[in-house]
């Protein structure tokens, strides 16, 4: 709720603004060095041909939440879990991959996509993008009192489901991420 | 020594790490996670009020989610550009209607490509407000700080997504 507050406060604060313009553009420039903004490596991670996607993926875990959860012990950041719920998070985010292997790009790649010259992603997907909201925002009134309040857990995170102390949480998912990725390299994928 | 800028590509190490620690200045600064997809409804909610006005501004989704033009979007412009960037840098920018492995399966019509793009990008951004998240916003940002519907939310991303992709190269194409 508070955030919600400091949002709109400020929403016309012109630094904020640029600072988001700011990290966007370092967050597009590495995605297209990536490679994230082509059909064809999304495609790949999702045929299982081509691992960038995971790599990328996983390695940005991995480095943001050791330094996030370093920065939250110091007091210096506070962390911002979005809330959900099983229907919510489970219905969504299997539609959510349907239309990802249909689009071949995702909300923030096609983004880069676009940046890239891609037309499909110009064309077809971001207007797709626009009407699937657009829809989303019309239904949602009746989705919201019913399937997206199955199952509701609010916005927990995994040391809080656990009730144990952050940092036994944080180091076992490094070194589980840390051991993925090991093994993908040694599987020469 | 600037060379590196020039490379088409980055090992998806570095750019995985580079990423990560954007994340935490995202964080230090702008006291927000990377994240996109909500932009896409707001600038849907805003492209609809051109042409139905203020009412669609009363809606509840857009209550919660104000149409306005805040730090989240500026990012996705920004990713727009920088990709530009990137691209022109390394040389790797080009117009192209058709990726390649679409080609190889299904041929190299410009129109069938954009149809199945629009009809995906239509599921995706429904279930990106669905699940309340993107790739980035639950993938990324909601993963690292532990976020339970973030972690969920990421494998069901993934299990849709080569479930499809399989049903689409290997049985269809």
């Amino acid at each position: 709720m508070q955030t919600k507050n400091l949002e709109t406060k400020r929403s016309g604060d012109r630094s904020t603004l640029l600072w988001g313009l700011a990290f966007g553009i370092l967050f597009g420039f590495l995605l297209q060095k990536g490679g994230a903004t082509k059909y064809d490596v999304i495609i790949g991670q999702l045929l299982l041909t081509d691992f960038t996607i995971l790599k990328l993926m996983l390695s940005a875990v991995l480095t943001g939440m050791i330094g996030i959860y370093a920065m939250k012990s110091l007091g210096w950041v506070q962390l911002n879990p979005k809330s959900g719920s099983a229907g919510m998070n489970i219905i969504g985010g299997l539609i959510f991959g349907v239309g990802f292997a249909v689009l071949g790009y995702c909300p923030g790649t096609i983004a880069g996509a676009i940046g890239n010259g891609y037309l499909d992603a110009t064309v077809g997907g971001l207007a797709g993008i626009l009407i699937g909201a657009g829809l989303f925002a019309a239904l949602y009134p009746r989705l919201s009192q019913g399937i997206l309040k199955k199952g509701d857990f609010g916005d927990l995170t995994l040391p809080q489901l656990f009730k144990i102390k952050e940092w036994l949480v944080v180091v076992p998912v490094a070194v589980l991420i840390f051991l993925l990725l090991y093994w993908l390299e040694q599987a020469g994928l | 020594m600037m060379e590196f800028l020039t490379q088409v590509r980055w090992s998806p190490y570095a750019v995985g790490v580079g990423i990560g620690i954007l994340s935490w200045f995202t964080f230090l600064i702008s006291k927000r996670p990377i994240a996109c997809s909500t932009t896409f409804a707001r600038l849907s909610g805003m492209i609809e009020m051109l042409f139905r006005g203020d009412k669609v501004e009363r809606k509840p989704y857009y209550q919660k989610f104000k149409l306005i033009v805040d730090w989240q979007m500026m990012l996705v412009l920004g990713v727009v550009i920088g990709s530009l960037l990137s691209a022109l840098l390394s040389g790797d920018f080009r117009w192209q209607w058709v990726p390649s492995t679409w080609e190889s399966a299904f041929g190299a019509s410009p129109l069938l490509r954009a149809v199945i793009a629009l009809l995906g990008g239509v599921i995706i951004g429904f279930g990106a407000r669905w699940a309340g998240g993107c790739t980035s916003g639950h993938g990324i940002s909601g993963t690292l700080q532990l976020a339970v519907s973030s972690w969920i939310s990421a494998v069901c991303f993934f299990i849709g997504g080569i479930l499809t992709a399989h049903l689409i190269f290997r049985l269809i194409g």
